[in-house]
């Protein structure tokens, strides 16, 4: 049968074949640069026209739709026009630094893709503390934020970036309370491992209610880590013009505006493998009729179907609510986030340690 | 705040998410609430009481009811209407004034439809029509009376 695991070891094989071990592993390293860089300009064009798309639909406008057959080609056109401008650095900014913040936080998105099993054993690193991994390494981007905001000499990217290390850093911890909720319940941090827990069903059938509010949790504070509406005060076009990316034009803003995407493929797909088993099937007990019917279903799918329905809700999320003012956005995280998130890993655990789940 | 009034919190801002939800919900997946209208490609539609210009209609035998009188003229708030009369020979050798043009200022008109409301014989109306784009502000002034029309038959 032919699934993404078999194309991916027959490309293997083929390499080794032809070129030997050595120089196998370093061509595949290559190959798998550039399947990032591709795929990052794949999901930008997808994922920018399905905002609009969603965006209008919920507005009850119609959206794009000149540019190719129902405006699909819409956001290719976008792209060609921002790689054509020119980008721009301010008198007063930092150069080094100015040049650098778009680069860092574009790094920051594709080194988040490594521990994501896109298919069965279809993984770039199955790193042992993968979960963990992820929670590290996307509190970098806020760097990147803080720089390009500093670096502008602008008034409002040093507020917008200002607003956004505060968000930040108060979002991470109910985040990361919530991915506890399920590493507790897995017994491992491993993504695969993760996956591997949810064979029989998905934490958030199998977890009782602790799994449904750590994924409300998790859902609302990645909506703020990845800095878009409601919790968008980084950018907060009506107050700080763009907040921290004001000054960037051209490529540059391309890139900032490339990152924010990625950031919501990547955080929804960390809650995909979480809270809905990555790219497990559905499998109910012991039907076996029905759990091999959905085994059919080639992994790959499952995973993007999941993915792309949590990152649905989240434009949902962004199409409906009004954005919160900054001390509603702490109160929000400090008075309610982070307690209900303590008790409920404390729930968590004791389910988890009396094994009343499924 | 009382424990009871903190829950109360959370479940009122949920409660009051999920509404703002469900309405977008809906309207994402009812496409035809859609209210854009694609206007070159298809004719707009217009609200029933829209004003896009005074027209003067004419029947089949290039009469109109314009009597002349001026009423319109005076009504107008801007002087967007220039009545031009001139005299008649009637068959019983009487001489009658008569309209000769009607020039109507497009570029001054604000739509008020007060000419509409002072003419006693109902001479003139708005239409709906709305493309009035031109390269040249003279081809907004309009002559509303065809030529060789004439006054309608017992219209006085």
């Amino acid at each position: 049968m032919i699934s993404l695991e078999f194309i991916l070891q027959s490309v293997d094989r083929w390499l080794r074949d032809r070129l030997g071990h050595e120089v196998a592993v370093a061509v595949e390293y290559v190959l798998v640069g550039l399947f990032v860089i591709l795929f990052f300009a794949v999901l930008g064009l997808v994922l920018v026209f399905m905002e609009r798309k969603v965006s209008a639909w919920m507005q009850v406008r119609l959206g794009p739709n000149r540019v190719g057959p129902g405006g699909t080609l819409q956001t290719l056109a976008d792209t060609i026009k921002l790689v054509s401008k020119e980008g721009l650095t301010p008198a007063g900014a930092d150069r080094f630094l100015f040049n650098l913040a778009p680069v860092l936080m574009i790094v920051v998105s594709m080194l988040l893709l490594a521990p994501i099993a896109f298919a069965r054993n279809v993984q770039l690193w199955d790193i042992n503390i993968g979960v963990l991994y992820v929670s590290a390494i996307s509190s970098v981007s806020v760097l990147a934020v803080l720089i390009a905001g500093w670096s502008s000499n602008n008034k409002y990217s040093l507020l917008g970036a200002m607003r956004s290390g505060a968000q930040i850093v108060s979002y991470e911890l109910s985040a990361g309370l919530s991915v506890l909720t399920i590493v507790v319940l897995s017994g491992s941090l491993q993504v695969s491992q993760i996956i591997e827990a949810q064979q029989t069903g998905w934490w958030l059938f199998r977890g009782h209610v602790p799994v449904l509010v750590a994924m409300i949790i998790y859902l609302i504070a990645v909506t703020a880590e990845t800095n878009r509406a409601p919790f968008d005060l980084a950018e907060a076009e009506s107050e700080l013009t763009a907040g921290f990316h004001t000054e960037y034009s051209g490529m540059r803003f391309a890139l900032f505006f490339l990152a924010e995407y990625a950031n919501v493929f990547v955080a929804s797909a960390i809650g995909a493998i979480l809270f809905l088993g990555g790219w497990m099937p559905l499998h109910l007990g012991n039907w076996d009729a029905f759990n091999r019917i959905m085994d059919w279903i080639p992994s790959s799918i499952w995973f993007f179907a999941k993915t792309f329905f949590f990152i649905f809700v989240i434009m949902w999320f962004r199409w409906t609510f009004p954005r919160l003012r900054i001390d509603q956005l702490l109160e929000l995280e400090w008075k309610y986030l982070l307690p209900l998130g303590i008790v409920n890993l404390l729930v968590a655990t004791t389910i988890a340690v009396a094994g009343w789940y499924f | 705040m009382t424990l009871k009034q903190y829950f109360r919190n959370i479940w009122d801002g949920m409660r009051s998410l999920a509404a703002g939800m469900r309405r977008t919900g809906y309207y994402f997946f009812h496409h035809k609430e859609i209210i854009t209208q694609e206007y070159p490609d298809v004719p707009p539609r217009l609200a029933e009481r829209f004003r896009g210009e005074v027209v003067m209609p004419h029947n089949e035998n290039n009469e109109h009811r314009c009597t002349g009188c001026t009423a319109c003229e005076l009504a107008c708030p801007n002087g967007t209407i220039k009545i031009i009369t001139k005299y008649e020979i009637t068959p019983d050798g009487k001489k009658k004034k008569a309209l000769d043009k009607f020039i109507y200022h497009l570029e001054l008109c604000t739509m008020c439809n007060l000419c509409i409301i002072a003419c006693p014989t109902d001479a003139i109306k708005m239409s709906q029509a709305f493309e009035h784009s031109v390269f040249d502000r003279s081809q907004l002034i309009k002559i509303l009376n065809k030529p060789g029309s004439r006054l309608m038959e017992g219209v006085e």
